[in-house]
């Protein structure tokens, strides 16, 4: 029986060889060796590069704007989730419904949207003129770009933390509001510490695509605010330079590995079922 | 928008394409070559579609016609589909030196391409295929900018205006390494080959310098953005400027007088490519007087094609924004290819520098 259960994994071995496994064996070759006078030859030069000033200055850029957008979405998602996950709202489908839609359209397609709301005489501030109110220029700036991806990925932020807080023991709020604690005390003492595990789950799966973004920043921010992603997409595709865009996408992965152990860990300790 | 405009375009076309998938066709007398593929790789909007099934319909050739965005893209896509990929593309000048040195492109043969002859002298033996072994001019233009009178009424005759405080946060970039940087030194009187490391210093400066007054640096989307009155000023190629200039007289498309860049856009056959008959027959049909005729009018660049040329309207024969006298025309340069791998990362490495500021 147990032998028939592994051979059903089998075709999810080859696509993860094939897709997975492979390709990031390649980042690894083109990161660290390179070919000098007809042969193959290890160098650190690559990931040494990365050092330099402005790569760094390029890198905390991303990491700034990815942890600003991270924490909006939490911050807009957590009431959210909490709405959803209780049995008290009437319209908690249809919400849930408005949640999910956003997701079956192409992302690209809604972010090229945000450009016709946004720019100099697009909706956002025709509406304002109507209002007779100052009109904003927000676009091509680094506000646009994380309005862009607080867009993009709130979702990613609402529905782990809906699955943790849809899970949670209804009796467990009783039984403290039983003992006389008041709703801002159950909240704090039961709800969130028990929603730890989503709130991590959330924060991983916005972050990571936050912090390798490359459209976003190249249609909100007018090329003008290059991220980690513009970089290495550019070393494939202008500077054709594949071991610099291998040795930085190798960079960047072992940075999230390394913070996504940190988090498991954390989530390990709260007893949480999270993501990872 | 634009974008969204062609990838509707690309899911019809795609549509098209299955459907047709249907019909078999035989090869015969007066279409010998009905019945096999061509795969064509060009520029996005670089082509009146209608030519492409006029092609199909006379020749039997079923097209396959992908587009795409920057020389660097098509030239990456190429490397990694290896010998799979396309028979007939058509990369700009540095592209096609470049292509070439890595050997990469087949030697045509000029007896599959009678209408070659149309071509005009002027735009042949250039420094990318000085034996005219390889490379066959579709269209060619210039970069220069766009400008809004509305908005701007000064008298604009220099790069100057791009540095003027008077239009900040007004202008938009060009979101290409080669070019921003490339007219820059233009600007400072140097060559836009330049490989120096002063002048490319210099010319960062500059850029930096400059960065206050671009509200954004854009690809496709510069059309729509000056429509909208987004910005004041664009830096653009000819071709686009012409149809704004066409679209509404407010716009007026310029050279500055400090020279700019000058290219041309050539058919080439691939080395591997799967159909080499078929292929020469697309260039040559190309070179057709009525077909050269329908694609310069759609595209609006400019025709090296001598009668397309004679047939144009008195009006576009003689806009200079499409057709510029000779004594711009030596103002401006070709792009080499740049070659030197360091050089290259010279370039890459300025850019990233203005971008991140």
């Amino acid at each position: 029986m147990k032998k028939n259960k592994s051979f059903c994994a089998y075709p999810y071995y080859v696509w993860m060889i094939t897709f997975i496994v492979i390709p990031l064996l390649l980042v690894l070759w083109y990161a660290l060796f390179k070919s000098e006078n007809d042969s193959i030859v290890f160098t650190t030069e690559y990931i040494k590069r990365f050092f330099e000033p402005i790569y760094i200055q390029v890198f905390l850029r991303s990491i700034v704007l990815a942890v600003i957008s991270t924490a909006i979405c939490l911050v807009i998602g957590y009431p959210l989730a909490y709405i959803l996950a209780g049995k008290t709202f009437k319209h908690k489908n249809m919400l849930m419904f408005l949640v999910i839609v956003p997701m079956w359209m192409n992302f690209l397609l809604r972010t090229y949207a945000w450009l016709t709301i946004l720019e100099k005489n697009g909706i956002l501030n025709q509406i304002l003129r109507f209002l007779n109110l100052p009109t904003q220029n927000i676009l091509y700036t680094n506000y646009a770009v994380i309005l862009g991806m607080v867009y993009n990925y709130l979702p990613f932020m609402v529905l782990p933390l809906y699955t943790v807080l849809s899970k949670m023991d209804i009796n467990l709020i009783n039984a403290a509001e039983d003992l006389g604690a008041n709703k801002l005390t159950v909240f704090k003492k039961v709800v969130f510490p028990l929603s730890l595990p989503g709130v991590v789950s959330g924060i991983t799966m916005t972050f990571m695509p936050a912090v390798t973004t490359f459209v976003i920043s190249k249609l909100l921010g007018g090329g003008q605010t290059t991220l980690i992603g513009d970089l290495i997409e550019n070393q494939f595709k202008v500077a054709n330079d594949w071991n610099f865009g291998s040795a930085l996408s190798l960079i960047l992965m072992v940075i999230i590995l390394l913070s996504m152990r940190v988090m498991t860990k954390y989530e390990q300790e709260n007893e949480g079922g999270g993501l990872f | 928008m634009n974008k969204i405009f062609k990838i509707t375009l690309l899911l019809l076309s795609i549509t098209l394409i299955l459907s047709c998938c249907g019909q078999k066709a035989v090869p015969t007398a007066d279409k010998p070559l009905a019945g096999t593929t061509l795969k064509v790789y060009n520029w996005g909007e670089y082509i009146d579609e209608d030519v492409i099934s006029m092609f199909e319909d006379e020749t039997g050739i079923k097209v396959i016609y992908d587009t795409f965005e920057t020389n660097e893209d098509m030239y990456t896509k190429l490397k990694a589909a290896g010998n799979n990929s396309y028979d007939v593309c058509i990369p700009s000048d540095y592209m096609i030196k470049k292509m070439l040195d890595e050997d990469m492109l087949a030697e045509l043969d000029f007896a599959n391409i009678p209408n070659y002859k149309y071509i005009d002298e002027k735009y042949k033996k250039q420094v990318f295929d000085p034996e005219d072994k390889y490379s066959v001019p579709y269209m060619w233009g210039t970069v220069g900018l766009a400008i809004n009178t509305d908005l701007v009424k000064d008298e604009i005759t220099s790069w100057n205006v791009l540095w003027d405080e008077k239009y900040e946060k007004q202008i938009l970039g060009i979101d290409s390494e080669r070019d921003a940087i490339g007219l820059t030194l233009k600007y400072l009187g140097y060559s836009l080959n330049s490989k120096d490391e002063n002048e490319l210093n210099e010319a960062k400066n500059a850029l930096i310098s400059q960065k206050k007054n671009i509200l954004a640096y854009v690809g496709d989307q510069v059309k729509d953005k000056m429509l909208n009155e987004e910005a004041a000023i664009a830096i653009l190629w000819s071709g686009d400027g012409i149809v704004l200039e066409q679209t509404d007289q407010k716009f007026k498309y310029i050279i500055p007088e400090e020279g700019s860049n000058y290219w041309i856009d050539s058919a080439v056959i691939l080395k591997n490519c799967q159909n080499k008959a078929g292929a020469e027959a697309f260039i040559n049909f190309l070179c057709r007087p009525d077909i050269a005729l329908k694609n310069v009018e759609y595209i609006c660049y400019s025709t090296p094609h001598t009668e397309a040329y004679n047939m144009l309207s008195d009006d576009m024969k003689n806009n200079s924004a499409a057709y510029p006298p000779d004594e711009i025309i030596a103002k401006c340069e070709i792009f080499e290819n740049l070659s030197d791998v360091e050089i290259m990362q010279k370039y890459s490495k300025i850019w990233l520098d203005v971008l991140s500021q």
